[in-house]
């Protein structure tokens, strides 16, 4: 019956046959939860963002038209600027740090001729899936200036540890460093990627006597870019969004010198309740990180290599 | 002249021979070495976090400091629930946690069929348009979010924490619309062709063909839902409906200076994941290869 219809010419007009039609249905049936789940938690949410941000409203009555307003006054706002600042300061030392000793470590556990691998690879890795809050809790006792681990283990080679989260030079470091124990997740990307070179390419330079280091930088290097660009593009993103840390540890302090982007729009959305104000701040990270992003992508398109085999 | 024997094997055994000198050797003890140092100091803040959830507080003040506290002061935890009521907050946690799980697979699911095994116009618009919230911060949506959800008067309930995952997301429907796309079009062909409908052949093949791509969301999903802590910080008011994260955020504020009933409560909030983990290790390799190697 159905087979029929098909098999005849399409009459002049006729443009979808009963099978697309089928098929539109329900494409759109299975899909149907994404749709509904892109308008109403994202379409709408974005309109109404940009809304309020030209507003001053408190979320739940009194609500008043300011029209850019609210941009101007965050322009205006030091804490904003502290707070762009911070945030920057963390991105551009954490992310390539991070990337540096996800690979370093990536490296390390590579070497297929190490005994009981995946012990190695849990101890690097669990960090990076456990409850930031419990690490956080955690780091907050191991960064005590008097009796937390760092500064115990500073004393026995003779240096005297700062006053890390108290801090206001050191706080940002310190995150810094918490930051480092979390790399695991990013090391077993850069792991899988490593395990997908091909091994041809090594032998083939190692007979040709190619050190160590020249198959690193001329074979793995190129081979694992698109994963550098990954995990760069990744954290660079998460990063400008650092919140939990500095909001559970420090609350922004000592002296605003932990005040991150993100903590200072939850300060102003959900302890000032202006919520306009933030929702402005919200569009300026959504502007900030868009850049940061386009740079990235353009500053790598000639270095990274998408060699398929 | 004698023929040469060249096979890959055999050059390769002669490649390694000329590369087994001391240099060698003294390498891979570097390399040894390295990972040593590396794994204490990874370990360490796990065991400083024991050690003095295991002290008392004369001994966590000691100068020099006391490496293996004797005896173990297991009355560290008993007191840290007294206060921080852990199977309370244990509980819904896992309550939250398992319809979010339960949302995202069902959802992700069906969205990625519906994108992957399906071939209708406009399909990939909306492949596009999901993968585009990946790009958004969660700043922009969240305060329209609460003040919407405040207005309907989901707040200080699960709801706002457990509905929108029964909407989809975009990186889990990216992960199972790309694994849906490796499995043969003929399997589904012929349901299609004895005029089955298409929830059959999403029922009756592809799930059960995508069982370890579905595990591996769920796994995923469990752990970003059990991590949480803005949603739970922004939604939940009332202490007794606490999470892990949030109740050990308040525990913090309370009782900042009882370091050792802090560092039991923390382990406390550690120890479930890093359960989980030992249980599911495979199932995270696995998951990460996913990502890893489709991109």
């Amino acid at each position: 019956m159905a087979s029929a219809i098909q098999t005849l010419p399409k009459a002049a007009g006729t443009k979808v046959s009963p099978r697309t039609w089928r098929n539109i249905r329900n494409g759109l049936l299975f899909t149907a939860p994404g749709i509904i789940g892109l308008l109403w938690f994202f379409a709408y949410p974005i309109g109404a963002s940009f809304f309020y941000s030209l507003t001053i409203y408190d979320g739940l009555h009194s609500i008043s038209w300011v029209g850019l307003g609210n941009y101007f006054n965050l322009f205006k706002d030091d804490v904003f600027w502290t707070s762009l600042y911070n945030t920057a300061y963390f991105v551009v030392f954490s992310v390539p740090l991070n990337l540096l000793a996800a690979f370093l470590l990536a490296l390390l556990l590579n070497q297929q001729w190490i005994r009981g691998l995946a012990f190695f690879r849990t101890i690097f890795f669990i960090p990076s899936i456990v409850p930031l809050v419990a690490s956080a809790v955690l780091w907050i006792w191991v960064f005590n200036p008097q009796y937390g681990l760092i500064n115990t283990l500073l004393s026995y080679i003779g240096i005297s540890g700062p006053g890390w989260l108290d801090d206001p030079v050191w706080s940002k470091p310190a995150l810094i460093i918490m930051g480092l124990w979390s790399v695991g997740g990013w090391m077993v990307i850069f792991l899988a990627g490593l395990q997908n070179v091909p091994v041809e390419q090594y032998e083939a330079a190692q007979l040709d006597g190619a050190s160590s280091w020249q198959r690193l930088v001329h074979i793995t290097l190129p081979f694992m870019s698109p994963y550098f660009l990954f995990n760069a593009i990744n954290g660079l993103i998460l990063s400008f969004q650092f919140f939990l840390q500095p909001f559970v540890m420090t609350q922004g302090g000592p002296a605003e010198s932990t005040t991150m982007y993100a903590v200072y729009l939850y300060q102003n959305a959900f302890q000032y309740y202006r919520m306009g104000y933030a929702s402005a701040m919200g569009w300026i990270l959504f502007v900030v990180i868009a850049i940061f992003t386009f740079i990235l992508f353009k500053t790598s398109a000639r270095r990274v290599y998408y060699g398929g085999s | 002249m004698s023929v040469r024997v060249s096979s890959p094997s055999i050059t390769r055994a002669a490649a390694r021979g000329r590369h087994r000198t001391r240099g060698h050797y003294v390498g891979r003890g570097a390399i040894i070495a390295v990972l040593a140092v590396l794994t204490v100091a990874f370990a360490l803040p796990f065991y400083w976090l024991l050690s003095t959830a295991l002290k008392t507080s004369p001994q966590i003040f000691a100068v020099p400091i006391i490496w293996v506290p004797t005896p173990l002061q297991w009355s560290n935890f008993s007191n840290a629930i007294s206060f921080f009521p852990f199977w309370q907050y244990l509980f819904n946690t896992v309550v939250i946690c398992a319809f979010t799980v339960l949302g995202t697979v069902c959802s992700n699911s069906l969205i990625a069929y519906g994108l992957a095994r399906i071939d209708w116009p406009g399909r990939n618009l909306v492949f596009i348009l999901l993968l585009g919230t990946l790009l958004l911060p969660s700043q922009v949506t969240l305060i329209p979010l609460f003040i919407m959800f405040a207005h309907i008067g989901w707040v200080d309930t699960y709801l706002p924490l457990i509905v929108p995952a029964f909407f989809g997301n975009a990186f889990f429907m990216f992960l199972l619309r790309q694994f849906f796309m490796g499995i043969p079009r003929e399997l589904g062909e012929a349901v299609r062709i004895d005029g089955g409908s298409e929830f059959t052949i999403f029922w009756r093949i592809i799930v059960p063909l995508s069982k370890s791509a579905l595990a591996v969301v769920a796994l995923f999903s469990f752990i970003n839902s059990w991590n949480d802590f803005l949603g739970p910080l922004v939604y939940i008011r009332t202490q007794s409906k606490y999470t892990l994260a949030v109740g050990l955020s308040t525990f913090l504020g309370q009782y900042g200076s009882q370091w050792s009933w802090l560092m039991a409560a923390s382990a406390l909030v550690f120890i479930p994941i890093v359960i989980l983990f030992f249980f599911t290790q495979r199932l995270f390799i696995q998951g990460i290869t996913f990502t890893g190697s489709k991109e």
